[in-house]
């Protein structure tokens, strides 16, 4: 199975960059993105950059958002070309298929955002240059890591869940959109909560130990990362997907 | 390949109140040309589906390859080639990597994938522009390099799904060309869906006539032409008046009589005496300059059938 898995990435990976057409669809977006987040950003905080939670949030929404961009593809985009019959009337299982495209959407959000944490440590370092080598303290390391993957994954599922049912990939973009405000809601709440119920949130979240509320947003991450990944094998239904393409 | 590639008992799919297929029994042995010939809509693709598992029969029982295509689908398609009603070609992608990518899909070593890549494009004259993006093809090209993917891993079994159908009469007989080149080279069992007479007649051995779900004929060209078909009397010449036709219709044995650019045809019983009819119009004075008494074509067959049936479900 990974034999096939790994098959799915190579033509996902080819169809995102290598034969997308022109420099700029595929190229030239990372390149942006890798030199706002990884050069622009560290030169601007300066050393405070490796551990600032700041840093922390951003890697971890920024694959969110990268794997947004391209996973309505995923099965909307083949449905709309004319290629999945063709695709599941080959030997390829269920399983390999639909977890060679979770893979390929996670390798892609995830990818860029190591790339962008490489090319912001150069970038701290020829900026900062002391002598010796700057890194991330351990804890904030291995979260941004951590979070940015499991964050990847999540945005993963939920785009090929809704790849798996929408029409067109315009569709499946569209209610990513949708996905996408939700997250963001409490956020844009915040600032108009009463005053009071501001401080005290804001008090209680002040007195929680920030390395236990890591790791509980993790394990929840992954418990719903899980979750989807289950919900979207249910989904992968092969003759209910042979009839929406027509 | 010997023995049976397909053989369905009763298959029948339905979609709500809508019978897509109602009781297919077929045999197809192997190493042959089926054709699958009906209207659009008259459940061609849906039974290419059921065979290759891609759907679930409401009824019956198929053997693909002897594996059940309830029970083994993923076996069935593990070992057989599919040009759907798409072309399912990666327009972003080269030739060269639509290949690529199907060879990796059915394992086949890298080695043996380049020299199959090469053999196959080099056969469909494609070679010198494998590093293109499809996208840039002509439908033509593209569906040849269709067939070549669907024949990549040499299966033993190749559906085709209306394979000539929007092509150019000139593609299209390139296509079969093609077709019938490499059937001929890899040997495999074609399943061949098609409303292209010319094309089933010249390609399949068998055929088999589906009309709203139901098979209405089955065997040969020439069997169905023998036993669907009726014998007729092409006549060529002139003086052919309204009377002279009255009087052939009032023949016993005589179904009909078209006049067309001074043509008459005939639609003949079987076992009809052809030379009193003939010298009745030499005497009423036709000018008769050739005589010629043919079965039906298979087109004429196929359209007795649909409409039987169509008929009888009107």
């Amino acid at each position: 199975m990974l034999a096939d898995i790994s098959t799915i990435i190579w033509k996902e990976s080819r169809e995102l960059f290598i034969q997308r057409p022109g420099f700029r669809g595929g190229w030239m977006g990372l390149l942006i993105i890798v030199g706002v987040f990884g050069i622009l950003f560290p030169y601007q905080s300066g050393i405070e950059w490796l551990s600032a939670p700041t840093t922390v949030l951003m890697w971890a929404w920024l694959p969110f958002i990268l794997v947004n961009g391209v996973v309505a593809d995923s099965f909307a985009g083949e449905r709309e070309r004319h290629t999945l019959e063709t695709l599941l009337a080959s030997r390829l299982s269920d399983r390999s298929i639909l977890i060679g495209k979770i893979c390929s959407a996670i390798a892609y959000g995830w990818g860029i955002a190591l790339i962008g944490m490489i090319v912001g440590l150069v970038t701290i370092n020829v900026s900062n240059w002391a002598g010796k080598i700057l890194f991330f303290p351990p804890f904030i390391g291995v979260t941004m890591l951590s979070s940015s993957f499991l964050i990847a994954w999540l945005a993963a599922d939920l785009g090929i869940i809704v790849s798996l049912k929408a029409d067109s990939v315009r569709q499946a973009q569209q209610t990513l959109s949708v996905a996408f405000l939700l997250f963001f809601i409490p956020l844009l709440l915040l600032p108009v909560l009463p005053d009071n119920l501001r401080i005290s949130l804001q008090n209680a979240l002040g007195n929680l130990d920030f390395q236990s509320v890591i790791v509980a947003l993790t394990l929840i991450l992954l418990v719903f990362d899980i979750g989807l990944l289950v919900v979207a094998f249910r989904r992968f239904i092969r003759p209910r997907l042979v009839l929406t393409e027509q | 390949m010997t023995g049976l590639a397909i053989e369905t008992k009763n298959l029948s799919r339905e979609f709500g109140l809508i019978k897509a297929l109602e009781n297919l029994s077929i045999q197809v042995p192997g190493g042959s040309v089926f054709g699958f010939l009906g209207p659009n809509g008259a459940g061609k693709t849906t039974t290419i589906r059921l065979l290759l598992g891609l759907l679930e029969p409401t009824g019956g029982s198929a053997q693909v390859l002897g594996y059940d295509i309830k029970d083994n689908p993923d076996e069935i398609r593990s070992n057989c080639g599919a040009l759907l009603e798409h072309s399912g070609i990666y327009e972003r992608l080269s030739a060269e990597n639509n290949l690529e990518f199907y060879g990796r899909v059915w394992q086949i070593p890298a080695p043996e994938r380049r020299d199959r890549i090469r053999e196959l494009l080099d056969n469909l004259n494609l070679w010198d522009r494998r590093k293109e993006a499809v996208s840039t093809w002509s439908r033509g090209m593209k569906q040849k390099l269709a067939m070549a993917r669907a024949l990549f891993h040499r299966p033993k079994l190749l559906f085709l799904d209306e394979p000539t159908a929007g092509l150019d009469p000139a593609s299209a007989a390139r296509l079969r060309d093609d077709l019938e080149k490499l059937v001929e080279v890899e040997g495999v069992t074609v399943f061949l869906n098609t409303h292209n007479l010319a094309e089933a007649e010249r390609l399949c051995q068998q055929i088999g006539i589906i009309s709203r779900g139901k098979l209405v004929g089955l065997g040969s060209p020439g069997d169905l032409r023998a036993k669907a078909g009726k014998p007729h009397l092409e006549i060529s010449g002139s003086n052919f008046s309204p009377q002279m036709i009255a009087e052939l219709e009032a023949r016993p044995g005589v179904i009909s009589v078209e006049l067309h650019n001074s043509r008459l045809t005939i639609h003949l019983q079987e076992a009809v005496e052809t030379a009193p009819l003939v010298s009745m119009l030499v005497s009423a004075g036709g000018q008769v300059e050739e005589v010629l008494k043919t079965q039906s074509s298979l087109e004429e067959v196929f359209l007795t059938l649909i409409n039987e049936n169509e008929g009888a479900v009107e």
